[in-house]
């Protein structure tokens, strides 16, 4: 019979050719070098920031420093902590903080430097104030109060 | 000639994603900007009289209630309030005055430049609070520019290049005035 023929026929399983595999990750590669950004600091303290309609996205990211308040963890709910590149800190350091990064910037920078206060809900007004008047006396004037995007509804 | 042995190919990119994957972060940032005034000297000199009819104060207390002009407000009407406030698009009297300004672009109009919403906040208010407040006063002048764009540029105020929005910041500058932070409650 014909079927027989075919079945006595010894058939090699061919190995899975991945030669278009590494072709395949680094297309994913890429996509996440693109879509990303390196982050900035190890986070220390948790925090979650503000609802807002009117944010905006932040642009230039080369002149973006960045002051997190929040929570640590271990600590009491309603003690808060400010955190600068990758330590805690504390106001008399923000001003040192805004110097450094202001000299690392270059001069195109330095201009649009923008300060960016990612702060959580709960923490004191007097706090962010306190934080405001440390960055007004040294002249980082630009400062963006983080926060994540809530869909607009009209007012009226 | 034997072809190069391509198999780590895969394993090389493949650390190299899982590198990026961790030391990469995803999130993109959002975030209201403000301009602070510069510092004391200068803010001490501007320290004049402003009308009634010129300030909208606006009080946060240590328990996040709001008041517009000493009446309690929800924030979620605080954008209207800002709106007409700014605008005053009946002349009222007991809204800011209006100046006739040449303004680029769209000739001689009104333009609302002695308005001051003055924000008091107290440092036991929380900072959501503050932003909440914060974010309907830019989104009460948001609609207002927003208007004024589509009105003389005929498309909303995000497609407008920067000449236009010069022009539509001049009719509707942003004038917010925070008050010294330690009058309650500081050492002042």
């Amino acid at each position: 019979m014909k079927r027989g023929v075919f079945r006595r026929r010894k058939h090699e399983m061919p190995g899975l050719n991945t030669a278009a595999l590494p072709d395949l990750i680094f297309t994913v590669l890429f996509f996440f070098m693109i879509v990303t950004h390196m982050r900035e600091a190890d986070l220390q303290v948790r925090y979650e920031v503000p609802k807002g309609t009117e944010v905006q996205k932040l642009t230039h990211k080369s002149s973006v420093s960045y002051i997190y308040v929040g929570r640590v963890h271990g600590q009491p709910t309603d003690s808060f902590y400010i955190q600068l590149n990758n330590k805690l800190a504390t106001m008399a350091d923000i001003k040192a903080f805004v110097e450094a990064e202001r000299a690392k910037m270059n001069s195109e920078d330095q201009p649009r430097m923008t300060v960016s206060i990612k702060a959580d809900r709960d923490v004191p007004f007097g706090m962010i104030a306190e934080i405001k008047q440390a960055l007004q006396q040294s002249f980082a004037l630009k400062v963006n109060y983080s926060a994540v995007q809530k869909i607009k509804e009209e007012y009226r | 000639m034997p072809g190069l042995d391509t198999t780590s190919t895969a394993d090389i990119s493949f650390m190299l994603l899982i590198f990026f994957l961790v030391t990469s972060s995803m999130d993109t940032d959002w975030g209201l900007s403000r301009q602070l005034p510069p510092p004391e000297n200068q803010a001490q000199e501007e320290e004049l009289v402003i009308k009634q009819r010129n300030a909208l104060c606006l009080k946060l207390n240590a328990e996040n209630q709001l008041t517009c002009n000493d009446e309690p407000m929800a924030v979620t009407d605080l954008s209207q309030r800002v709106e007409d406030f700014v605008a005053n698009s009946a002349n009222d009297p007991t809204l800011p005055e209006k100046s006739e300004r040449e303004v680029h672009l769209m000739g001689r109009c009104q333009v609302s430049d002695r308005h001051v919403i003055i924000v008091e906040v107290s440092p036991k208010a929380t900072y959501d609070a503050y932003f909440q407040m914060q974010n309907a006063v830019v989104a009460g002048y948001n609609h207002l520019r927003d208007d004024l764009a589509k009105e003389k540029f005929h498309h909303p105020y995000a497609k407008c290049n920067a000449e236009e929005r010069d022009a539509i910041a001049m009719v509707y500058p942003q004038r917010i005035s925070e008050q010294a932070l330690e009058e309650e409650g500081g050492e002042e």
